[in-house]
């Protein structure tokens, strides 16, 4: 029995120690080729414990609890730019990071803004915020001149009543939705102004009756069934959506469009924790992910725009030339960027969407 | 000694799993938000020695508390989750005494499968239970097609993303802890007492009331307790079942911690819930022990 127990102990503290070669990620739900992740064990010989969230909440707490046991984090921009402040991460070793030359200076001189010096992360992907809608549900409700690229189309409880019928989904996520709503204003959708803020509040309470449910994964099949006709949400999650309807062949027609009146453009940066157990083989991984070839396979599987430039030859068609993943100039100038909120702020904001989900 | 030995280990138990996990969250509660890891200060730092004591206290307050009483949304909170509970408690109630009176009225051979076939859904994950719940009562799920084409409705009815599913699966997920204790009183009780009610001209109904719900009542208060206490900081089944109109102190609680990131304030929400949970359950034993009291 007791050689049991000292047998059972050494196992424990075997796992949880980490040894050399073990890297655990903790990355985004349906956000790489896991083809990937089997051919990164094979190169390297590391084992790799991949991980997945839907959040940047979950991601952010388990980052200020500390001792998460991640060696590789991938936060959004804006939630990337708080957990730099408390000191959640440790600089990069671009030593160790032959690859980085790849990346793509057009999106660097945009995450600097979150991670000055871009000294703390890479780009792995960005996106737009946007429309998918389901065009035959749509143009059914709403007649041929339904505007399917505007913010109008879900925030005007005029076009929303039609389409509450066919079923509407908004990202649930206030740092999405509410910066959207002040663009659909023409206000400063990045306004830390509670006064500002509180018009966003009447916007959404306006089209809320109409809004089936708040989620920020479920669209994608919701979609690709037809069990919903509009989701707000993001570009490569849409993209995803209109191929597996593609692929049923159900006869749903998914587009997606980033709203005229601009769009939200988002980052979401590798990053390893200041607490990693094994920032070495980190350092590995982050430099297998910036390869243009694998950054690219992850590209062609998942339909996002990567910060990795060499990788663009390898870019299939459906993905380099669509405008909805690689906006064209005009579009890219139309897109907006957002930083995070200030505690008191960042408090009136979730009580406000609380208040815009739950009535109260 | 032996006795101080055998009360000594409950107390020990106590410490460990209630009150020391209690104060931590007692002292956050006390703490201001900050930008750090953890999300909160001041921290106990016995390298100070009494001085460094002395500023740690000095920097605790009860704001956190105070900006509870500002928002309506948080008693609103603990008012809807206190419906909630009380609501499915019953439900669970209604639902779990005929199955426990079924088991303990069936052949004695048959028991320990009747008491199987209540445990053995446990063996399966909770989560992938709640999950098949979403299969069974979405627009297009089962219950509908079964419901369609037997032609008892025309339009698929709306259950899940509302409250109705979160009854639904409060109930199910819970029926187990309401089934064993009534089982278990119901079990032991004298048959003969029903005998002689019958013998003295007590019909079979009234009986059942006047002598094996009387004699069961322990049985159903405790299986109550076991429904009721977890069911008011419930936070999967809502999240999953429930739509955006129900509001659960579990959600609030949940908000506070991932959305603003206030663990101070998320910590005062979980000590005013204790305290909701505590006080009832305080007076629930005093008047057990009164009534025992009286009796010996």
């Amino acid at each position: 029995m007791k050689t049991e127990i000292a047998a059972l102990v050494a196992a424990t503290l075997a796992a949880t120690a980490a040894t050399a070669d073990e890297v655990r990620v903790y990355n985004w739900s349906d956000y790489i080729d896991e083809e990937l992740l089997t051919k990164f064990e094979e190169e390297t010989g590391i084992d790799l414990i991949y991980d997945v969230f839907d959040s940047n909440e979950v991601l952010e707490t388990k980052m200020l609890a500390g001792g998460s046991g991640y060696d590789v984090v991938v936060p959004t921009g804006s939630f990337l730019q708080r957990q730099i402040e408390a000191g959640a991460f440790q600089p990069l070793d671009f030593a160790q990071l032959p690859n980085a030359e790849n990346l793509w200076d057009v999106i660097k001189e945009r995450t600097d803004k979150y991670d000055p010096g871009n000294q703390y992360s890479i780009n792995y992907m960005w996106g737009t915020t946007g429309i998918g809608a389901d065009v035959g549900a749509v143009t059914e409700a709403l007649g041929e001149d339904a505007p399917l690229d505007s913010l109008a189309l879900i925030f005007d409880p005029a076009n929303m009543e039609k389409l509450a019928e066919c079923g509407v989904h908004f990202l649930d996520a206030p740092t999405e939705v509410i910066p959207a709503a002040l663009k659909y204003l023409g206000e400063d959708p990045d306004s830390k102004d509670p006064e500002v803020i509180a018009k966003a509040e009447a916007v959404l309470l306006g089209v809320r009756p109409y809004i089936q449910k708040f989620h920020s994964s479920e669209y994608i099949n919701a979609l690709a069934n037809g069990e919903i006709c509009v989701a707000f949400g993001w570009s490569g999650d849409i993209l995803q959506a209109r191929d597996r309807a593609a692929e049923a062949d159900n006869g749903v027609e998914i587009v997606y469009n980033a709203p005229k009146e601009g769009a939200l453009m988002w980052f979401d940066q590798m990053a390893i924790p200041v607490d990693a157990p094994n920032p070495e083989a980190a350092h590995t991984f982050l430099n297998f992910i910036m390869d243009a070839q694998n950054m690219a396979a992850a590209s062609n599987y998942v339909y996002y725009a990567n910060g990795n430039e060499a990788s663009q030859e390898f870019l299939i068609e459906d993905v380099i030339d669509d405008t909805a993943i690689y906006p064209d100039e005009a579009t890219l100038e139309n897109l907006y960027t957002f930083t995070p909120y200030p505690p008191q702020v960042q408090r009136t904001v979730t009580r406000l969407w609380t208040k815009v989900k739950s009535g109260t | 000694m032996r006795r101080f030995a055998l009360i000594i280990v409950p107390y020990l138990w106590l410490v460990a799993l209630f009150l020391v996990p209690f104060i931590i969250v007692l002292k956050i509660s006390l703490s201001d938000y900050a930008v750090s890891i953890p999300p909160y200060t001041p921290l106990l730092d016995f390298s100070a020695g009494w001085e460094g004591l002395k500023r740690f206290f000095s920097q605790l307050d009860f704001d956190n508390f105070l900006f509870l009483t500002t928002d309506d949304l948080y008693w609103k909170a603990y008012l809807s989750s206190l419906k909630i509970a009380v609501v499915a408690t019953f439900l669970t109630l209604l639902v779990g005494f005929p199955i426990a009176y079924g088991m303990a009225k069936a052949e004695e051979s048959w028991r320990p499968m009747l008491l199987m076939l209540v445990i053995l859904p446990f063996w399966t994950s909770f989560l992938i239970r709640v999950y098949s719940w979403m299969g069974i009562l979405s627009q297009d799920g089962y219950l509908n097609q079964l419901l369609l084409a037997v032609g008892l409705i025309s339009e698929p009815l709306r259950i899940l993303n509302t409250n109705t599913a979160v009854y639904i699966g409060i109930v199910y997920t819970y029926l187990p802890f309401m089934v064993l204790p009534i089982y278990a009183t119901l079990e032991k009780l004298d048959g003969s007492l029903l005998e002689a009610a019958e013998d003295l001209g007590c019909s079979r109904t009234s009986a059942f009331w006047l002598v094996t719900i009387p004699l069961s009542i322990p049985g159903i208060v405790a299986g109550c307790f076991l429904v009721f206490i977890p069911t008011i900081g419930e936070f999967v089944i809502p999240s999953l079942l429930g739509g955006s109109e129900t509001l659960m102190i579990g959600k609030v609680l949940w908000d506070e911690f991932f959305s603003n990131r206030d663990w101070p304030l998320a910590s005062a929400v979980a000590v005013i819930l204790l305290l909701i949970l505590v006080i009832p359950i305080v007076l629930f034993q005093r008047n057990e022990q009164k009534q025992r009291e009286a009796e010996g």
